[in-house]
């Protein structure tokens, strides 16, 4: 059963790193939400299973409360 | 209105307004296509069903316009379905455009093979209307105009209704009463039930108009087009070159306001042209809702479409669902009446359709999340998808201009047995599913479908089932009608003849197959062999006598 793959996977990070944050200079905040919405949809198509974006979601949710709720 | 004059339906006294109250099998509330439709199949079946209906006309404004495949066949079984097909427009293709540009479009019925189309559009005044003139056909059904129910009372074995009319009140008893008064539904509110759900903060004006254009019979849906800056636009034909325009307004529009001629005006020469030449038909502001009631039967009390359950019409899941739960209600109730099944055949009633509503609910908010959405990243998720979707098949998946109606599959229902143990089949037709047509030749249609009737029948590949085992099978106290797929008439049996191949591939056919089916068509046990007894179980199984 394949899972989300959390351990070190990006060949070179520094390089992807400095990529994406060249991906949005001389963008608007707007213009940025709106690239990252778009690399999300990219990535998830090219992900595919759902029990990995499932996995994904909720590993991006994590360490992020709602205003008012529990921590 | 131009193109359409409503009918006025006379308000008759009964002889039931006079005496002691009267005592019938089956009253049905509201005359819209829901309470028609469980008429005229009740009556189809022999079983006497008054109606009630509050007005003395159908429809006012064409409302529900698009007519799925599967009601088409309901409404094939109920002797109307050429009627609404040949007035109607039949559409498969739909489009769906960002701003100025094409982003995908969908084939609702890439196979050929199929009596109906996927849909066919057709204002509700005529679909009513034609329903009314088939309950006038038939002995058993009577509608009173002008009856509207102002009281009830749910007694041990009957319900007791009190009836306004101009000659005024009577009391009107019956042993079931199935409620179709529409989604403000008064008897529900009589009753004091409610139904639960979401609003939802957006407004949309609905305009009919009639114009002369030769744009092709096809489902067209703009996200953001510069003609209406912002908001979506739907457009749909209906009969009589009468067109349907659905423009999204946002929450904050003035509904009296924006159905003003002088309001709608510009706003369709902004999206056809400054010449276009079009006449205003009919105007409505609307809002919507998904919501349903937690049951959908209350002891005596049976509550079917709008009344139960109410969704956006994105998706066309409204009145489809509603003609669908009373196909599915009509039969128990009639075994139900008729002393062949338990009353606990009804509850499955309840556990069928509110899965349906559930599907229709999900799939509508679904719908409704995208077209309107509720936070600023769900408008931007919207927009990446459809800026993705020019470019990328997959994207084109995503977007969700309304996922159209299609039949629920009963996999859940109590009411079907589960295959056998090492038998094996491909395709769709599963225990649950309704039974896809496929093109035969036989003593009559040339449709499977037709050959259905308004009982079990047991659909048999070859010659597996011997006449004498056929005629028995029809001479139980609830008959099954065996039709056999291919080889030679005999009396006793019923053969079509599997033209295109059609059947054996959608039902995974081969000889000995044979699909037990509900007289709802719906599939409810299959096996690669017959036994006829394992026949007889499966039916007393699917009649809650188990």
């Amino acid at each position: 059963m394949p899972v989300l793959c959390t351990e070190p996977n990006i060949a070179a990070p520094d390089d992807f790193y400095e990529l994406l944050i060249a991906l949005h200079r001389d963008l608007t905040h707007a213009q940025s939400e709106l690239v990252n919405a778009k690399l999300v949809l990219l990535l998830a198509n090219h992900i595919g299973d759902t029990a990995v974006l499932r996995a994904a979601l909720a590993a991006a949710r994590q360490d992020v409360a709602a205003p008012g709720a529990e921590a | 209105m131009k193109t359409y004059t409503n009918p006025v339906y006379a308000y008759r006294r009964s002889p039931d307004q006079d005496g002691t109250p009267a005592r019938r099998p089956v009253v049905v509330v509201g005359a819209g296509p829901v309470g028609l439709a469980a008429a005229i199949d009740l009556a189809q079946s022999d079983v006497p069903v008054v109606v009630l209906d509050e007005d003395n006309t159908v429809s006012v404004g064409s409302r529900a316009i698009c007519y799925a495949k599967r009601a088409l066949e309901i409404l094939d079984r109920l002797g109307c379905g050429e009627r609404i097909v040949r007035k109607g427009v039949g559409w498969n293709v739909g489009k769906v455009f960002h701003r100025q540009e094409l982003v995908y479009q969908f084939d609702l019925l890439p196979e050929s093979g199929h009596r109906r189309p996927a849909f066919v559009n057709l204002q509700q005044y005529y679909l009513e209307e034609y329903l009314v003139d088939r309950v006038a056909e038939l002995p058993a059904a009577e509608i009173r105009w002008e009856n509207r129910v102002t009281g009830v009372r749910v007694r041990a074995d009957h319900v007791a209704l009190t009836v306004a009319t101009p000659d005024g009140d009577y009391e009107l008893h019956c042993d079931w009463l199935i409620v179709a008064d529409g989604a403000r539904s008064p008897v529900r509110t009589l009753l004091g039930l409610e139904a639960d759900g979401q609003v939802f903060r957006d407004r949309f004006l609905i305009a009919d108009i009639h114009m002369r254009t030769d744009f092709p019979p096809e489902r067209w849906f703009w996200f953001d087009p510069p003609f209406h800056p912002n908001q979506s636009v739907l457009l749909h034909r209906q009969a009589d070159d009468v067109w349907r325009v659905d423009f999204q307004l946002g929450w904050d529009a003035d509904p009296e306001e924006e159905k003003k001629p002088e309001r709608i005006g510009p706003r369709l020469r902004a999206m056809l042209g400054a010449d276009a030449d079009f006449d205003i038909e009919w105007a409505s502001v609307y809002t919507f809702q998904c919501r349903r009631m937690r049951r959908f039967r209350h002891g005596r009390v049976i509550f079917a479409g709008d009344a139960a359950h109410v969704v956006s019409p994105f998706g066309a899941r409204g009145a489809n669902s509603g003609i669908q739960d009373t196909d599915n209600l009509v039969w128990k109730l009639r075994l139900v009446l008729e002393g062949l099944a338990p009353e606990r055949l009804l509850d499955s009633y309840d556990v069928e359709r509110s899965a349906a509503a559930d599907e229709n609910i999900a799939n509508s908010t679904r719908s409704t999340d995208f077209i309107t959405p509720k936070s600023a990243i769900s408008r931007v998720f919207r927009d990446a998808t459809l800026q993705l979707a020019r470019r990328h098949p997959f994207a084109r998946r995503l977007v969700n201009s309304g996922r159209l109606s299609v039949p629920r599959v009963h996999t859940e229902s109590p009411l079907n047995t589960p295959d056998r143990r090492g038998e094996q089949f491909a395709g769709a037709m599963v225990p649950g599913a309704p039974a896809a047509d496929a093109p035969v030749t036989g003593p009559g249609s040339s449709w499977l479908l037709d050959y259905l009737g308004q009982g079990f029948t047991l659909l048999s590949f070859g010659s597996a089932v011997a006449p004498p085992a056929a005629a028995a099978l029809l001479r139980d106290r609830i008959p099954c009608r065996v039709l056999q797929v291919g080889g030679e008439r005999d009396e006793d049996l019923i053969v079509v003849q599997d033209v295109a191949g059609l059947l054996a591939q959608r039902y995974d056919g081969k000889p000995g197959t044979c699909y037990l089916l509900r007289p709802d068509q719906i599939v409810c046990a299959r096996w690669r062999s017959f036994d006829a007894a394992a026949v007889r179980a499966a039916i007393a199984h699917a009649t809650a006598h188990d």
